[in-house]
């Protein structure tokens, strides 16, 4: 798998800060988001060396010198209970849940290559969340943990959540941002206004 | 509980608004209109509990009846035109957060696509479809041969939709192709979006028809709503009032009326005197717990809320919980089975523009003779446009992608369509609300919610993928790759013909005690395959003037 390549080079959902795309209160939020970065108060140490190892593997950005930042959010959001309106019977509670987790990770670590997991290459951290998000982990650690469950309803939904938050993230995809007040009037296929991204680069639809 | 979510007007999440005989104007940015107040200590005609579709439309009626009306929300008062962001995570703080136990063979998720928990209640981030049910729907058992007859005929029904549509001002199309002749939508319809056109091109390839959506977000001005400017964000909550939820259209018409709404009160349970009757509600605002005294008690708080709300009020009276003689309440909840087939395009489609779901396809829901139809009960199929965050929970969950080739298919989210169900599931009584042994920052205990779809509503959905496979091909969709995920809720205190398998009779009074009504989804004795909000508010403004008509009589 190559590195990621944008369709979007060059555009930036923030470029329209300053336009009617943007309110105050959009502007507050991303300001907060993008300045406050919370340190973390929730996970131990060992903990956090899981979890921001594996927040590098499920939103890799090696193209990046200050990657979107990731980790800090998900302990503020456990730290300060930030519900997510669902518990699974056969899960524990959320912020227990991740402990087990990221302890079960560095035991898979430990079962499958005799390391812990933030030490492992990227290869066989990839080959251990791959392991996790199909159910086949067999580390004790893992009991009264579904490993699907964690991966797909808990850990994924949580990244994603915090990543596709940030501008850099919603720049990438070619997102329109912000729409407060001034929203579109060009609601065709293959047609832009101009506070839109422009036409995405494909090389799939070269001619 | 959950504390403050969001980042802006978090005052709103943690200190009452509507106090002190004003509440907010939610068309200002930091207005208030007058509010009349009601005493704790002198019962009042109707204590409601919630402010959503049911309860907001019964506050608003009742009290331009001339009734005493408080109502209670566990939820924030927000302006929208203040408190709401373009921004996903932000809105997050419109959603019912507190965790909820969920079990079964089909867990389902709770939160977002199906709880609110504001002023104005799961309206404030619907995404405004506004369909009718079926006719036959509401005699299913009798005219189709499945679930339970409504004890409604579709004609009051029908003439209650037209009302409701009314007052949300609906934009939709002047000939809607299914079912039988309705009204005109009294405002015209919006613009197919591309990815409508999606549906549009795939439906006419198969065969069948589809249709522009009636919506509630209005296509021209409408007293302080300006026209939509297809934004895209109706899902977190709309930032210009062009969306026509409760909390602009009802709560300032029972307000003005003279009702009294409390917000961020939670109530925890409902009072039963000697006699069996209820007499008040215990509810939590302003740090403190407080009693409320009433002549009746409305609870509206939806298919979860309601019966916990119930179940935790047992009494020496009614030791299995209020109303609940019969063992039903907290049974036959129901969801519609969202299933979904999404694709690669080789145009830029760019669903984020526009209300997300702006082209609907009905087919399955009247094609009863067709020979591939190998379940009871339909589906509709819609055209959809997912913000980036709600769109990636869906690829990740559904098919566990990460790592480079989750950013690279992310990147595609410009390039992608999808067509998704509302799909009918069959109530189960299996399929219910309890309450777990846990309790919640309030000492509430928590809801266990437990759902597991029956064989009917597999080969529902499995028909539906079938179907929306060849769909989205002959539109021209490649790569495609379906997810699965729930939608809506309904049932969990139905009302029927008898005390022995309903909560409730037609009017939403409880067979248990002749002062306690219900009045939300969780009335709904069938799920229907269109989305439920029109459809729990036509029941809503029916009881409504029910009440009233029982109030003239001395009947309440």
């Amino acid at each position: 798998m190559s590195d990621f390549r944008t369709p979007y080079p060059g555009y930036d959902v923030l470029a329209k800060w300053a336009s009617p795309s943007w309110n105050d209160q959009t502007r507050q939020v991303v300001r907060e988001r993008l300045l406050n970065i919370p340190r973390p108060r929730f996970f131990n140490e060992a903990e956090w060396s899981v979890l921001t190892a594996l927040c590098d593997r499920i939103i890799p950005q090696p193209e990046r010198a200050e990657p979107v930042p990731i980790a800090p959010f998900i302990d503020a959001a456990l730290f300060e209970g930030r519900g997510t309106g669902t518990r699974f019977a056969e899960m524990p509670p959320d912020g227990a849940a991740w402990r087990q987790g990221l302890a079960a990770l560095d035991a898979e670590a430990a079962l499958r290559f005799g390391g812990r997991f933030a030490g492992l290459t990227a290869e066989r951290q990839d080959a251990i969340i791959a392991a996790a998000v199909a159910g086949d982990v067999t580390a004790p650690a893992w009991e009264g943990l579904p490993p699907r469950r964690f991966m797909r309803g808990l850990v994924l939904l949580e990244i994603v959540a915090i990543y596709y938050a940030h501008p850099a993230a919603q720049s990438e995809i070619g997102f329109g941002g912000s729409t407060s007040p001034r929203g579109y009037v060009r609601l065709d296929a293959g047609r832009f206004d101009p506070w839109e991204a422009g036409p995405g680069i494909w090389p799939d639809r070269e001619p | 509980m959950t504390g403050a979510v969001g980042t802006v007007s978090r005052d709103a999440e943690e200190h009452p608004r509507a106090v002190e005989g004003r509440a907010p104007d939610v068309f200002s940015r930091d207005g208030f209109v007058p509010m009349r107040q009601w005493p704790e200590e002198e019962p009042v005609d109707f204590a409601i509990v919630g402010t959503g579709c049911g309860g907001g439309i019964a506050a608003a009626k009742l009290a331009q009846a001339g009734f005493s009306v408080v109502a209670f929300d566990a939820g924030p008062f927000w302006r929208p035109l203040a408190d709401f962001a373009s921004d996903e995570r932000e809105q997050d703080k419109l959603y019912w957060l507190d965790e909820r136990i969920s079990g079964g063979n089909d867990p389902i998720s709770l939160g977002s696509h199906n709880s609110g928990r504001c002023v104005g209640g799961t309206t404030v981030h619907f995404q405004m479809v506004a369909l009718r049910f079926r006719p036959e729907w509401f005699a299913a058992r009798s005219r189709l041969g499945y679930g339970v007859d409504w004890p409604v005929d579709w004609r009051v029904m029908w003439k209650y939709y037209a009302e409701v549509e009314r007052a949300c001002s609906i934009s939709g199309p002047v000939r809607y192709p299914w079912g039988p002749p309705r009204g005109r939508y009294p405002y015209r319809a919006h613009p197919v979006n591309a990815a409508g056109l999606v549906l549009a091109r795939g439906a006419e390839a198969l065969g069948v028809p589809w249709s522009p959506m009636p919506v509630a977000t209005v296509s021209a001005p409408r007293g302080k709503s300006p026209p939509c400017a297809y934004r895209g964000m109706c899902k977190i909550g709309c930032s210009t009032n062009a969306k026509q939820s409760i909390l602009i259209t009802y709560i300032p018409r029972a307000l003005a009326a003279g009702a009294e709404i409390r917000d961020l009160a939670m109530v925890a349970r409902v009072e039963t005197g000697r006699d069996g009757r209820v007499c008040g509600l215990h509810y939590h605002r302003g740090g403190q717990w407080r009693y409320q005294r009433a002549r009746n008690v409305i609870v509206a708080g939806y298919a979860i809320e309601t019966p916990r709300l119930l179940l935790n009020s047992a009494s020496p009276q009614h030791p299995q919980g209020l109303a609940n003689s019969s063992g039903t309440v907290g049974r036959h909840l129901m969801v519609h089975s969202n299933h979904a087939v999404w694709g690669e395009f080789d145009e830029e489609i760019r669903f984020y523009k526009g209300p997300p779901l702006l082209a609907v396809c009905e087919h399955w829901n009247y094609a009863d003779g067709d020979p591939s139809r190998d379940f009871d009960g339909g589906y509709a199929i819609m055209s959809q446009g997912p913000l980036p965050i709600d769109y990636a929970s869906c690829l990740v969950s559904n098919t566990g992608v990460f790592g480079t080739e989750l950013r690279r298919r992310m990147a595609l989210y410009n390039r992608m369509a999808g067509l998704k169900i509302v799909g009918e599931t069959l109530p189960q009584p299996e399929n219910r609300v309890t309450l777990a042994e846990e309790t919640d920052g309030f000492g509430i205990p928590k809801a266990h919610v437990s759902f597991s779809y029956c064989e009917n509503d597999k080969r529902l959905f499995r028909h539906s993928l079938r179907f929306m496979d060849r769909m989205l091909r002959a539109a021209g969709g490649r790569n495609l790759y379906e997810s699965e995920a729930t939608a809506h809720l309904m049932g969990g205190c139905r009302m029927g013909h008898g005390p022995d398998d309903s909560v409730t009779d037609s009017d939403g009074r409880t067979w248990d005690v002749p002062n306690l009504f219900v009045c939300d989804g969780s009335l709904m004795p069938t799920g229907g395959g269109v989305n439920s909000s029109m459809t729990i508010m036509a029941n809503s403004a029916r009881i409504a003037d029910r009440l009233v008509a029982l109030g003239k009589r001395g009947e309440l």
